[in-house]
Formats: structure tokens, C-alpha cells, sequence
């Protein structure tokens, strides 16, 4: 069967943990791998007469990704309870949000590669609580551990216009660079701040009519990698079963599965053919939250420019490559970064070389942000204007650079510290090749002749002149003097 | 008397979801219950609700939203001194076969 016979469709579901100092409900401070139930309280434990008081933060956080994400905002939201029975889950409900969700009906904007980008509705975007952590030991026994229960998680949810298990690894990192870039989430795949699940299956085109392969749920991916490869077994997987035993759609034939990281394959969940009964209600402890247009407009006060916008932007009002664009929008800081060098009056490709060659290595070995090395744009731009301007060479920014880091000098006064000026002044340099034109008669003469020996001696003649002046010559005008010389 | 509010299989399936091991005398027994309480209940489909709007919450308040500020946690030996079962630092439940998988 040709590509063009079928159809990948898939729908993803993702869960990012918000960057709040809290829990959504409590007071409880959110750590990473805290002691095991050392941040829990009366609410987390769903204790009788507790009660849950939203986190203004989350909501704030929820309601500018909402808007990011185009969006509608609901001038009226609530909380219902997903009743849900399962050690993790103390109260035997989940607060979430049913029928009436933060954020409907917005889009998301994914590049799918050369500038080129696909828009990808949202469904809706909603906030919930996270549940405790299960372990399962090797025992006749499973350990609890509700640190992470009630961690505000924002539940994005797409409609089914993802096509490829590829743009549905792209869409994960646009989304993880948006929330970046917006401050309301680490989103920090490590520390499992995005989960994935992709919903799969097949528009199959055969002898003039059209089949759909059952719909598989793929839980619980926490890696981009893992994402990726799990939608693309799926989609072999289903069109096999088509194709050897005609498997179609049928009510009631959704399936779920686990990934197996190892083996790396979908591994079906049993017992889940009986449709969950959630039996959501209004929580009745918490009371409806309303967004008015004030409120509205100071959350949207902190929206930035998104990064898909900026990247679009480096490559049409800086004329850089879109990879070299993408590799600076990574993160906010960086590419926000860039752009104040650019704009105090470095040329943008030169900043771009010293921020990815230079910068992001450092930053990477320093385990910071490249904006984080101390070196502010304008002397970054100073640099990349006196590279430009040829007064340094390019390995000699290099050394600069890293000087920069730990100095608050300009990077002239360093270059000059360190004689790393390359000297451009045509008679300084016009009386260092005549002394090595005299110096040196024979490899004059060999250069003159024309001859195969005529390249050595030129070679010989520049490496004479560039030790002279400590390689603080600039090769192009000492070139230029000696071709001159040369040819009298 | 009218139709029954609830029949055996559905007070089997609540048990099931509720996580309820009932005996059949139970069962026959909350059935009788459980449809009493609902036919009572029934009794406020009498009001005319049509000109009502729908009601999220009995209070006329919203927006109670507190700052993102750490309160001080129970800590570790505090938060399973109630639990039935536990060791130094987790709660102990019974073996968990299945992982469903979060949310």
C-alpha cells in the first residue's frame, strides 16, 4: 500500500505542570524530589473539613496560555470533580473542568520545516490538579507519595488535525518553547512537567471506499523522542491489522496503550475496554471564577512575542537561515538577548555566530543561558562590530569573549590588554614587510619567479611578516602590501 | 407507585465504581433504599425550573483566589501518622497491578 492510500490522524492531549510556588488548591510548596510526603497538608490529604483555595498564579498562568494559544477565555469558569478511585487520589475525585474549560476553541502554530507552518486547532484548554506518585516496589506492596499531589497542570487538548508522527513531536516543542517563552511553566521533560497523549488512528483509502482503523490512546509519554516513535508504531501497527485481518472501527473498540521505552513498542492496557464513569459534578467547595475584561488585560500585559513570530522575524529582518533563527528562539532569554545586541548595533549573522559557536558552549559548560554569562548585548554588539570591522580576528573574538565573562571591560580595552588588535595601519605594516623583504632576498626572489616554488616562498614571506607582529596583523592588508611589493 | 428509580444492576455498578464489596442482601437492600432516596428526591422535578438560570454554586460569590505564598506542610511523619498502613516515609496500599496511567 502507497502513502497516498491513507491518512495519519491524531489528536494530542498534553498535560504541562505551571511554574506557581504552590500547589493549586494549598499552600504546599512544590519541590522536586522532596522527601517522599513532606509537602502535604489537610487539602492534599482530602481530610474532612478541609477546604481548597485557588491559586491565583495558576489561574493567571492558565489564562495567558489560553490567550497565547488564540484562545477564547471564559468570562465564566468553574471547577467539577472527576470522581476517580485510585491510591494516588486521596480524595477520590480530581478537581478539574468540565463543561466549561478555561480556553476553547484556539490554534497552535507548528513549523513543519523552511519557515513553512501549520496551524493546529486547540479544543480546549483547561486546569486541573495533579495526583500523588505511585511506587511499585518489588514487594506484595505499592508505596504513595502525595508531594506531587495537587500540582497545577494545564490540560491542552487538540482536535485531530495532526498528521504525521513528526508534527506531532513538533507540535510538543513549539508548545514546550510557547510556556517557556511565557514564563508559566519549567516545562522541563526531566522533571516530568509535559505528558503526552496522542490519540491515533488511519483514514485508509480502498477499492473506492474509505475505512478508519480503530482509535488507540497512547498515556503517559514523557519524552519528545518517546512521542514520536510511539505515534509512528502505532501507525504501522494499525495498518498492518487492517491490512491482515481488516480491523476497523467499531463502537467501543478504542483502545489504550502504554509505550515500552525499551522494547519500543505500544503496549495494550487491559481491563479499559468498560468506558470510565467519571461522574463529574460542580465542585461545590470552590466557587466559580469570573474574568472580566480588567483582570483579562492585565494577564494579557504579559504576553510576549511567541517564539514561532520572533524566529519568523530573525529570518526576515535579519536575513538569518531559519535553522540559525530556531537555534535562538530556543528559549526567551537567548533570543531576546540576540535581538538587543542586534538592535545596539551588531550585524546580526556576526552575533548570531558569537551567541551559537561561542555562547552557547560556554553556557552550556557553565550549566547557565548564554544572557547569563555577563556579557551585556551592547558590549556583545561592540564586539561583533570590531570583527566586522576587521580590527580583531575571529579567534581572537573567541578569546575576548571569554574574557568578557568575567570582566566588565569593553572588549577594545581587552583586545588592546592582550595585543590582540590586529594592526590595519598600512604604513605600520608597509615597514614591517620591508624589513622582512630584505631579510629575506632568496624567498623574495623564488615568490617573484612565478614558478613552483614561487607559493612556498609567498607562504614563507606572510608567515615571516605575521610572527613579526605577533599575529596581530590583519592577514588581508598585509596581503595586499606584499602582493604590491612583490610585483615591483 | 411509578417505574423504580434504580434497579440491581445499576447499584452493582456503583458498588463496582465506588470500590464497594456488597453481599446480595446488601444489594437488595440499598436497591430499596437508594430508590427511595431518589423518589424523594424526584419530588423537585415538580417545580417549574424553566425561567431559572442554572446554578454553578449556592454561594453568590466568586473569585476567592489566594496568593501564591508557601504555607507550612504537615511533614513527612505528621501526614502518615493516620494512615492505616505505611513505612518510613510512604503511605503502603495494597499492590498495584495496573497502572492506568495518570490523568
Amino acid at each position: 500500500m502507497t502513502n497516498s492510500d491513507y491518512k495519519i490522524i491524531v489528536g494530542l492531549e498534553i498535560h504541562v505542570q505551571m511554574a506557581t510556588r504552590t500547589k493549586m488548591f494549598c499552600g504546599c510548596e512544590l519541590v522536586f524530589a522532596a522527601e517522599p510526603n513532606s509537602r502535604v497538608c489537610p487539602v492534599c490529604l482530602g481530610l474532612p473539613g478541609a477546604l481548597p483555595v485557588m491559586n491565583r498564579q495558576a489561574v493567571e498562568f492558565a489564562i495567558l496560555t489560553a490567550t497565547a494559544l488564540n484562545c477564547k477565555v471564559a468570562e465564566f469558569t468553574k471547577w467539577d470533580r472527576k470522581s476517580y478511585y485510585y491510591p494516588d487520589l486521596p480524595k477520590n475525585y480530581q478537581i478539574s473542568q468540565y463543561d466549561l474549560p478555561i480556553g476553547s476553541n484556539g490554534y497552535i502554530e507548528i513549523p513543519v520545516g523552511d519557515g513553512v507552518t501549520k496551524k493546529i486547532r486547540i479544543c480546549r484548554v483547561h486546569l486541573e490538579e495533579d495526583a500523588g506518585k505511585n511506587i511499585h516496589t518489588a514487594g506484595s506492596f505499592s508505596q504513595v507519595d502525595l508531594n506531587r499531589a495537587g500540582t497545577p497542570l494545564l490540560e491542552i487538548v487538540t482536535e485531530p488535525d495532526i498528521n504525521s508522527a513528526e508534527e506531532v513531536r513538533l507540535l510538543a516543542m513549539e508548545l514546550q518553547r510557547i510556556v517557556r517563552f511565557l514564563g508559566v511553566s519549567e516545562a522541563d521533560m526531566q522533571k516530568g512537567h509535559m505528558r503526552f497523549e496522542p490519540n491515533v488512528n488511519l483514514h485508509i483509502k480502498k477499492d473506492g471506499s474509505k475505512h478508519e482503523t480503530p482509535i488507540a490512546e497512547i498515556k503517559n509519554l514523557n519524552s519528545f523522542k518517546a512521542l514520536e516513535k510511539s505515534v509512528g508504531f502505532e501507525v504501522r501497527s494499525q495498518l498492518d491489522n487492517f491490512i491482515e485481518r481488516g480491523e476497523v472501527m467499531q463502537s467501543g473498540n478504542k483502545k489504550t496503550f502504554g509505550w515500552d521505552d525499551v522494547k519500543e513498542v505500544t503496549v495494550l492496557q487491559r481491563g479499559k475496554e468498560e468506558a470510565h464513569d467519571y461522574r463529574y459534578f460542580p465542585d461545590p467547595d470552590l466557587v466559580p471564577v469570573v474574568v472580566d475584561e480588567k483582570w483579562l488585560g492585565e494577564i494579557k500585559g504579559g504576553l510576549c512575542e511567541l517564539p514561532l513570530k520572533m524566529q519568523g522575524r530573525f529570518v526576515s529582518q535579519y536575513g538569518l537561515s531559519d535553522y540559525d533563527a530556531s537555534v535562538l528562539t530556543t528559549d526567551r532569554a537567548t533570543s531576546e538577548y540576540f535581538d538587543s545586541a542586534v538592535k545596539a548595533g551588531g550585524d546580526a549573522k556576526r552575533v548570531c555566530n558569537l551567541i551559537t559557536q561561542t555562547g552557547l558552549k560556554t553556557a552550556n559548560e557553565k550549566g547557565c543561558g548564554v544572557a547569563q554569562l555577563g556579557i551585556e548585548p551592547k558590549r556583545l554588539a561592540e564586539l561583533a562590530k570590531m570583527t566586522d570591522a576587521s580590527q580583531i580576528s575571529a579567534t581572537a573574538a573567541v578569546t575576548i569573549f571569554v574574557k568578557m565573562m568575567e570582566s566588565k571591560e569593553q572588549p577594545g580595552e581587552i583586545a588592546e590588554k592582550l595585543n590582540l588588535l590586529q594592526k590595519s595601519d598600512a604604513g605600520e605594516l608597509e615597514k614591517i614587510v620591508d624589513e622582512v623583504i630584505t631579510a629575506n632576498p632568496q624567498a623574495v626572489e623564488d615568490a617573484k619567479s612565478g614558478d613552483k616554488k614561487s607559493k612556498k616562498a609567498h607562504g614563507f614571506l606572510m608567515g615571516q611578516i605575521m610572527q613579526k607582529t605577533k599575529g596581530t596583523a590583519n592577514p588581508q592588508v598585509v596581503a595586499k602590501i606584499l602582493g604590491t611589493k612583490l610585483k615591483a | 407507585m411509578g417505574q423504580k428509580k434504580i434497579d440491581i444492576k445499576q447499584v452493582r455498578q456503583v458498588a463496582k465504581l465506588s470500590r464497594l464489596d456488597l453481599s446480595e442482601a446488601e444489594i437488595s437492600q440499598f436497591t430499596g433504599q437508594l430508590g427511595a432516596i431518589l423518589e424523594y428526591v424526584e419530588k423537585l422535578n415538580q417545580l417549574d425550573t424553566s425561567k431559572v438560570e442554572p446554578l454553578a454554586h449556592c454561594l453568590p460569590i466568586n473569585n476567592c483566589l489566594r496568593k501564591d505564598e508557601v504555607k507550612q506542610s504537615l511533614g513527612t511523619e505528621k501526614t502518615l501518622a493516620n494512615a492505616p498502613d505505611k513505612d518510613e516515609q510512604f503511605f503502603i496500599v495494597p499492590k498495584i497491578l495496573e497502572e492506568p496511567g495518570g490523568f
